[in-house]
């Protein structure tokens, strides 16, 4: 049979063999793991079938909780089904879990196994969360490789079917779910031979059907649930040999053999480390390099690490064996070591104690982690480990990988210490996100994986960033198949595709000597050798490379690429790498556009055939001059200003230097310290934006909407402007309040990332010229250095929102708005994100005095993704306390802080009345009696805490040293639960129905993307009618959920909707109302997103034709004005003007339903007109309420 | 009555062929254009550069923001296929061929010589019965002179000519320095008829918001009168047919149109403002008109008017134009000022 070979990420394969193999898939996304359901829904939506011929159903559901119970009811009905997840998601599946084992239901869990939020929440790979599920009686099968991954998927599938004990089939989250490798695919007839017809027969007949009625989930008591529980015994006992039979059969089958446990090494070895997963293959290659070396070494794979095999594996073990070293990939802080170590531990005293023990003397165990969060596990920590076990007292419960300098638990490795083979090409790629980098290099893997014999191997380091993200592509190509599972620690080729990246970092760190390195320059062969810093030009002359440069963004420009230098860099890579032939590159290159391009139209194949062929001409190589003549170093990571922390830790992360932290240097319980985006100076806008003092009418509409908070305003007295830089621009204010004080608008060049919202949104215009406004774009490149001067000295100037200002300025004004300090700045979002603006005006308003829960997501990612994190302080050291639980628990999350904020308060309270006359009665009823409705009402009693605490500072009774730790508690807070559509509408309605239910005040910001922004742009309950989405492809087909009327309908919930770009005013109201209100109160805030494929400096536009065609009408309900016998319902927009077709039509997420099912978008089209008019003639019934009836209503 | 015309070689039952228009994006509409009496129907037009454009723009937006950060590689699901490009617009016309029995006028507008080739051969082989070129170019380069654009205009038409056998019509502005000698060139290319005029559409400008806006304004009546005065100027002396388009709102305006020599008048806006019912009644208007007037034919009253077989050739001439300046008088009620 004709080998199918393919190169694919572990997620497909695993996807692949599951959409075969079942009918009825359910899912939900979480990282790593949301590609496999997006694979299957894609397939599903092209109408690929399974291996019955039948097109599977693949469902989202609301969480991770609700698949799990949908598969469990699919599987109780009869169907074979199954799910993807990972992390938290799979935790979620635990209660249902044991139901489907204590059911024996055959199904297979696929999962990417990755890290548990703890101290800190981790999309990145471990085995965290599949270890959680040990007691659930789940089977666990672990794959090392992508190939692994598409074979053990079929082998969990067939021994499921065979045994009747469900699977969780695990895989490395990243390393082994988003590695590509180049694979032998199995085809549909194999896969036919593998599954066992009878056992699926007999699946369906144990389906309910009221055709042979049983009943199944019974409720028992302390007489038989006891031995109903041990009923399944015979079927774990079993499990191992079906698994074992079910992988020989598959060597029948497919020709690859497998075993429970697989050794590889030395026959006689006397050190042999055990683990599972993609740490396997790393370790493989290590044992084989030290066995070729004379070494006696070996590794255990653990394949069915779940019914654990005492028998299996002990006759896997050479009888050599002395020390045995069990690497856990989790952690269970507390126990007597992690689940491997404990099973090893525990198997061989019970193989010793039986009569089958090979050893005469038990070998010892020793235990140890790696790789949490997808560390790094190298050949050279494998050595480490195995160095280690050759000690007379090895360290036990040791960790390899990190430095651990205070509970000194890390073993040592030689960092330095590398086995990369000289055959196989090793290359690393620096990018942008923007640039195409990674998606060429996915190409560059396809094509020699497919189209040569090497075998290849892709994986790809993003940047937490979303505004630009920076990407490093690691590519192997070699004779034989790759085991490496780590980056490329020795490169034969660098390629650096932003010029920007050698001014900055050291990108030569990985290229070995003689390697070759291609940089994108504008500088080009004869020029560029004087630009380079001094480390870098060093590195080339030591390391004897040799330099390529290419003007890939002049190649670009002249063939329409844009900022998409994708496929020039890859030629460039083709043509000097000489992996193929040239011409024969270049042909298989085009080869490769045309089948990745092609179905979007010729004339995107055409500039990308053009770009090709403009590349040789471009590419010279540079002739390398014996010393380096540079005297310009890399500038410092953060500025000599920062924080210590942020010096000595910030910075190190920041320059990539995070691994080489030593535990110690972290907060031991996840606590990092405010504001630290400000020491991180990304520099990325190419474009910025540059204020015309003349032009401005002050309205503060750029300022406010200004997604990083890099535009700020100041009123300050003239006086006070006396330091002020040469150039500092200001100009008279326009304030009736402030005649005589003059105005200045400042931009911070170096966090903006040039989005241009602030441009779109300036009302003002040249009366001459009217493109000209009162801000405009301009290269960031033409800017005068003294601007970043100005930024600094524009800080220091004197708020007047903290004096003079603060009893006047009206902060339901826009204008006024716009002079408070934001405490959330510069955050890593993308650039124009619709979020941020919604964010930074919380902060503006409530920030000295607001506690946040942040649900999971986007707003979590740019709020708190290490390095340096948005939210920050004001003069006063005051600012937003900002956390994140989860995903689906941060309603309630929310509204514990206020349970604890009121409790304290209370408590608060309580001591100053106890203690009134050591205090002084006039302070006590001051502080019990303030009215902290104003600015100015909270100013006071901040005042009032000031002196209290000045009183009680030297008392040492329980009762004052309780009430220094909580004075500042009866100052009012504002607890708010922000989080976006993917929490609201689906995993955290539950808890937030019951919150806003509760009637406890708590405010609620749900930033409504109407998609799941973060995993990808997954649908969800808020995803409107005719948008496409993923798990939507075929267009959604329902509306979106209404949530403002379903919390409405409570009737004591303050609801509001809003758009920035409807209304800025209505915004800033629903605010100030919403936190106003003494009980719960919910703001949902349209949210334009990269997600919906629009022009993102139109964002605003966008949102404002929401607004105009009714599909997004505005509106604020507010349950105090039905006290006061009036309409709490009042409606901000006008009656619609446009069909919703001229807001919908500009956005790609409907636009391309129309290009892939015109019918269909014609359909959902005059559909979602229908919902927005029958919508908007309730709420219009709503506005129209007659204030007798309200008050009739108030009487009953 | 014999309302029945030929145009392009084509034998045609009337001369009301209704032109380019969003109208005929639609199978069921065209449908309905026939049934109201229409004798041919041009389609749409079919853009080079909007086919290019929303290639482009998918590619961009679909690639927009992916590959960039670990947890959101792509934020659209990759369809099977997508419809751009001439796929749908080739469909409709063989579609309108197997479903309609009057002929189907395929339209182009096109930007690349290559483009204007590939294109019209695909309507071609869709079953099109004849093309007309739409030819739109704004000339902006104040580098690019009079002769230039002609050539380019005249290029188009023989390659096209050379690469297809069904006729050509060829639709023009009547933005040329000698349009009488263009529309001989063009001629001279190959062109099997000429369409006068195409129209420009020219933004508007918003007081409020200081804005440049696109704003569609359907032709009206008084624009007719351009299209008359050529075609009635060119009839027999360029051997083309001619159709006159623009302002086309009544059964006068047809009579007028083939009287000065059209084989055809082509009408949009007044359907698109008033419905396809306006093709019968204005077919119905004109039968009394003929009948009334004891006209048998339409082919009778073609170029009856022309300047050639008019009385008064110097009418269509300079000395009209001094006629017409001079009997301007002021308006007493200042009303019209």
């Amino acid at each position: 049979m004709k080998r199918m070979q393919v190169s694919i990420e572990g997620n497909e394969a695993a996807s692949y063999i599951a959409y075969r193999t079942n009918e009825v898939i359910a899912i939900y996304p979480i990282t790593p793991s949301s590609p496999m359901g997006e694979f299957a829904d894609a397939w599903a939506a092209s109408g690929v079938k399974n291996i019955w011929g039948v097109v599977p159903d693949v469902v989202e559901m609301q969480s991770e909780g609700g698949a799990a119970a949908a598969v469990h009811g699919a599987l109780q009905a009869g169907s074979l089904t199954t799910t993807f997840t990972a992390s938290q998601g799979l935790l979620l599946m635990i209660p249902t879990m044991y139901k489907i084992a204590g059911e024996l239901t055959p199904t297979v869990f696929h999962i990417a196994a990755r890290s548990l939020a703890c101290q800190a929440l981790s999309i990145f790979g471990d085995h965290s969360d599949v270890m959680a599920c040990r007691a659930t009686g789940y089977a666990m099968l672990f794959s090392n490789s992508i190939q692994e991954i598409l074979d053990f998927a079929l082998i969990a599938q067939t021994s499921t079917l065979e045994s009747r004990v469900p699977f969780l089939h695990a895989f490395d989250g990243f390393r082994s779910s988003h590695e590509i490798q180049k694979i032998d695919l199995i085809p549909d007839d194999q896969i036919r031979a593998m599954i066992p017809v009878e056992a699926v027969r007999a699946h369906r007949m144990r389906g309910m059907s009221p055709d042979r009625p049983f009943i199944r989930g019974t409720a028992q008591n302390p007489d038989v649930y006891f031995q109903a529980r041990e009923t399944v015994n015979p079927f774990y006992l079993a499990a191992p040999a079906i698994v074992q039979q079910t992988m020989d059969k598959f060597a029948e089958v497919v020709g690859r053999r497998y075993h429970l446990f697989d050794y590889v090494g030395a026959p006689d070895a006397e050190r042999v480390v055990v683990l599972m997963g993609s740490g396997c293959e790393a370790a493989h290659e290590t044992v084989e390099h030290l066995v070729g070396k004379g070494e006696k070494v070996g590794v255990l794979k653990v394949r069915l690490y779940r019914p654990f095999s005492v028998e299996h594996f002990l006759a896997a073990l050479p009888k050599t064996v002395k020390v045995l070293a069990a690497l856990d990939r989790t952690k269970e802080p507390g126990s007597l070591g992690e689940p491997l170590y404990q099973d090893l531990v525990t198997a061989l005293a019970e193989g010793m104690a039986s009569d089958k023990s090979p050893f005469s003397k038990a070998p010892r165990v020793i235990g140890g982690r790696y790789g949490l969060s997808s560390k790094e596990f190298t050949a050279a920590m494998v050595k480490g480990v195995l160095d280690e076990m050759n000690k007379p007292s090895p360290k036990n419960h040791f960790t390899i990988g990190i430095h651990d300098d205070v509970t000194h638990t890390s073993v040592d490795f030689d960092p330095n210490w590398t086995i990369e083979p000289k055959d196989v090409t090793r290359a690393v790629f620096y990018g942008l996100g923007s640039d195409g980098t990674v998606g060429a290099n996915k190409n560059s893997i396809k094509i020699i994986g497919e189209e040569t014999d090497f075998f290849a191997q892709g994986y790809f380091v993003y940047d937490s960033k979303k505004a630009g993200a920076q990407t490093v592509s690691h590519l192997r190509f070699g004779p034989r198949p790759i085991r490496s599972t780590y980056l490329v620690n020795k490169a034969n080729f660098v390629s650096v595709h932003q010029y920007g990246f050698v001014e900055r970092y050291d990108v030569l760190k990985l290229a070995e000597d003689n390697g070759t390195f291609l940089l994108n320059s504008p500088y080009g062969p004869d020029e560029i050798w004087d630009r380079l810093p001094r480390p870098v030009q060093e590195q080339i002359i030591k390391k004897k490379l040799k330099f390529y440069v290419i003007d890939a963004y002049k190649v670009a420009r002249e063939t329409g690429m844009g900022f998409r230098i994708n496929t020039i860099m890859q030629t460039g890579f083709f043509a000097l790498s000489g992996v193929l032939p040239r011409e024969e590159a270049i042909a298989k290159i085009k080869y490769s556009i045309q089948k990745t391009y092609g179905r979007r139209g010729e004339a995107v194949v055409k500039k990308n055939y053009e770009a090709v062929d403009g590349t040789l001409a471009e590419l010279h190589e540079v002739k390398v001059p014996g010393k380096a003549t540079s005297k310009r170093e890399f500038p410092p990571m953060v500025p000599p200003e920062a924080p210590d922390f942020v010096q000595h830790v910030t910075a190190a992360i920041m320059a990539g230097d995070g691994d080489l932290l030593p535990v110690s240097a972290f907060p031991i319980d996840g606590t990092y310290p405010s504001g630290t985006t400000r020491f991180e100076k990304r520099n990325i806008a190419l474009d910025v934006p540059v204020w015309e003092p003349e032009l401005c009418i002050q309205c503060g509409k750029c300022s406010l909407v200004c997604p990083h908070s890099v535009i700020r305003a100041k009123l300050i007295d003239e006086d006070e402007l006396a330091g002020a830089p040469a150039g500092f621009k200001r100009a008279k204010a326009r304030w009736r309040e402030f005649p005589e004080k003059q105005y200045t608008l400042q931009i911070s060049m170096d966090d903006c990332t040039g989005c241009q919202l602030c441009v779109e949104t300036c009302p003002a215009k040249d009366k001459s010229q009217i493109g000209r406004k009162a801000i405009n774009m301009k290269p960031r490149l033409d800017m005068p250095a003294e601007l970043g001067a100005h930024w600094d000295y524009f800080l220091t100037l004197p708020d007047i929102t903290r004096n003079s200002g603060r009893s006047i300025l009206d902060y339901t004004k826009v204008k006024d708005v716009q002079l408070k300090a934001p405490l959330f700045e510069y955050s890593s979002a993308c650039a124009g994100c619709g979020e941020t603006p919604y964010l930074k005006i919380l902060s503006q308003l409530f920030g000295d005095r607001a506690l946040i829960g942040n649900a999971t997501g986007c707003s979590s990612i740019y709020g708190g993704n290490l390095p340096t994190t948005p939210y920050t302080v004001d003069a006063d050291g005051r600012g937003p306390a900002w956390n994140n639980s989860l995903f689906e628990d941060t309603a309630e999350f929310g509204m514990g802080m206020r349970l604890a904020v009121e409790r304290q308060n209370a408590y608060a309270k309580e001591i100053i009345t106890a203690m009134r006359e050591e205090l002084g009665g006039e302070l006590v009823d001051g502080l019990l009696n303030a009215d902290q409705t104003t600015e100015d009402g909270i100013e006071q009693q901040r005042k009032r805490v000031a002196q209290l605490k000045d009183k009680i500072k030297n008392r040492r009774d329980p009762r004052s040293l309780d009430l220094q730790r909580i004075a500042d508690q009866l100052v009012r807070k504002s607890v708010w639960i922000v989080g976006g559509d993917g929490w609201a509408y689906d995993i955290g309605y539950g808890g937030l129905d019951h919150v806003l239910a509760s009637g406890r005040n708590v405010n609620v910001l749900v930033l409504d993307t109407e998609v799941y922004s973060n995993t990808g742009g997954q649908s969800s309950k808020s995803t409107p009618i005719g948008a496409v989405a993923k798990f939507a492809s075929g267009g959604k087909r329902t509306p979106k959920k209404n949530l403002g009327v379903m919390a409405m309908s409570y009737g004591h919930v303050y609801v509001a909707q809003v758009a920035m770009g409807a209304s800025d005013a209505q915004v800033l109201k629903a605010f100030k109302e919403a936190e106003s209100y003494d009980g719960p109160s919910i703001i949902i805030a349209y949210a334009h997103c990269i997600a919906h494929g629009i022009d993102m400096t139109k964002g605003l536009q966008q949102q404002k034709l929401a607004n105009e065609s009714g599909y997004w009408p505005i509106y604020r309900y507010d349950p105090r004005l039905k006290e006061q016998g009036k309409n709490p319902f009042q409606l901000d927009s006008k009656a619609p003007k446009s069909p919703v077709k001229e807001h919908m039509y500009n956005e790609t997420r409907y636009r391309v339903l129309s290009q892939t099912d015109p019918d269909m978008a014609e359909r959902l089209l005059r559909a979602a007109q229908e919902t927005v008019n029958e919508r908007w003639q309730m709420y219009e019934r709503l506005a129209q309420q007659d204030e007798q009836e309200i008050a009739k209503e108030q009487e009953k | 009555m014999d309302l029945s015309t030929t145009y392009m070689g084509m034998k045609l039952k009337n001369p009301i062929v209704p032109s380019a228009s969003p109208l005929t994006e639609k199978l069921d509409n065209i449908k309905r254009l026939e049934d109201a009496g229409a004798s041919a129907v041009v389609m749409h037009s079919l853009f080079e550069e909007q086919i290019n454009q929303e290639s482009q723009v998918l590619d961009h937006y679909l690639s927009y923001g992916t590959e960039s950060y670990a947890e959101a590689l792509q934020y659209f699901p990759e369809a099977h296929e997508y419809k751009i490009g001439p796929d749908e617009y080739l469909n409709l016309i063989q579609q309108a061929k197997s479903k309609l029995r009057i002929p189907i006028i395929g339209s182009l507008n096109g930007v690349s010589t290559g483009g204007w080739i590939e294109y019209a051969k695909k309507i071609q082989q869709a079953g099109a019965d004849a093309l007309e070129l739409n030819i739109y170019y704004l000339p902006t380069d104040t580098d690019m002179d009079g002769t230039k654009v002609e050539e380019m205009y005249v290029e188009v038409v023989r390659s096209v000519k050379k690469s297809i056998t069904i006729p050509v019509a060829v639709k023009i502005s009547p933005f040329f320095s000698a349009i009488a000698n263009m529309v001989k060139k063009i001629a001279d290319a190959g062109a099997d008829a000429l369409v006068l005029f195409n129209r420009f559409y020219q933004p508007d400008f918003d007081l409020d918001e200081l804005e440049v806006v696109p704003r569609l304004v359907l032709s009206n009546q008084f624009e007719n009168r351009l299209p008359l005065h050529w075609v009635a100027i060119l009839y027999g002396r360029v051997k083309v047919d001619f159709a006159v388009t623009r302002g086309v709102r009544t059964y006068e305006d047809v009579l007028k149109g083939l009287m000065v020599g059209a084989k055809v008048t082509m009408m949009t806006s007044e359907i698109l403002e008033n419905g396809m019912k306006r093709i019968t009644e204005i077919l119905g208007e004109m039968t009394r008109w003929m009948e009334e007037h004891e006209y048998e034919s339409v082919k009778q009253m073609q170029g009856s008017m022309s300047q050639i077989n008019c009385p008064e050739p110097a009418a269509f001439e300079r000395a009209n134009y001094m006629k017409v300046l001079h009997s301007w008088r002021p308006d007493p009620t200042g009303k019209r000022m």
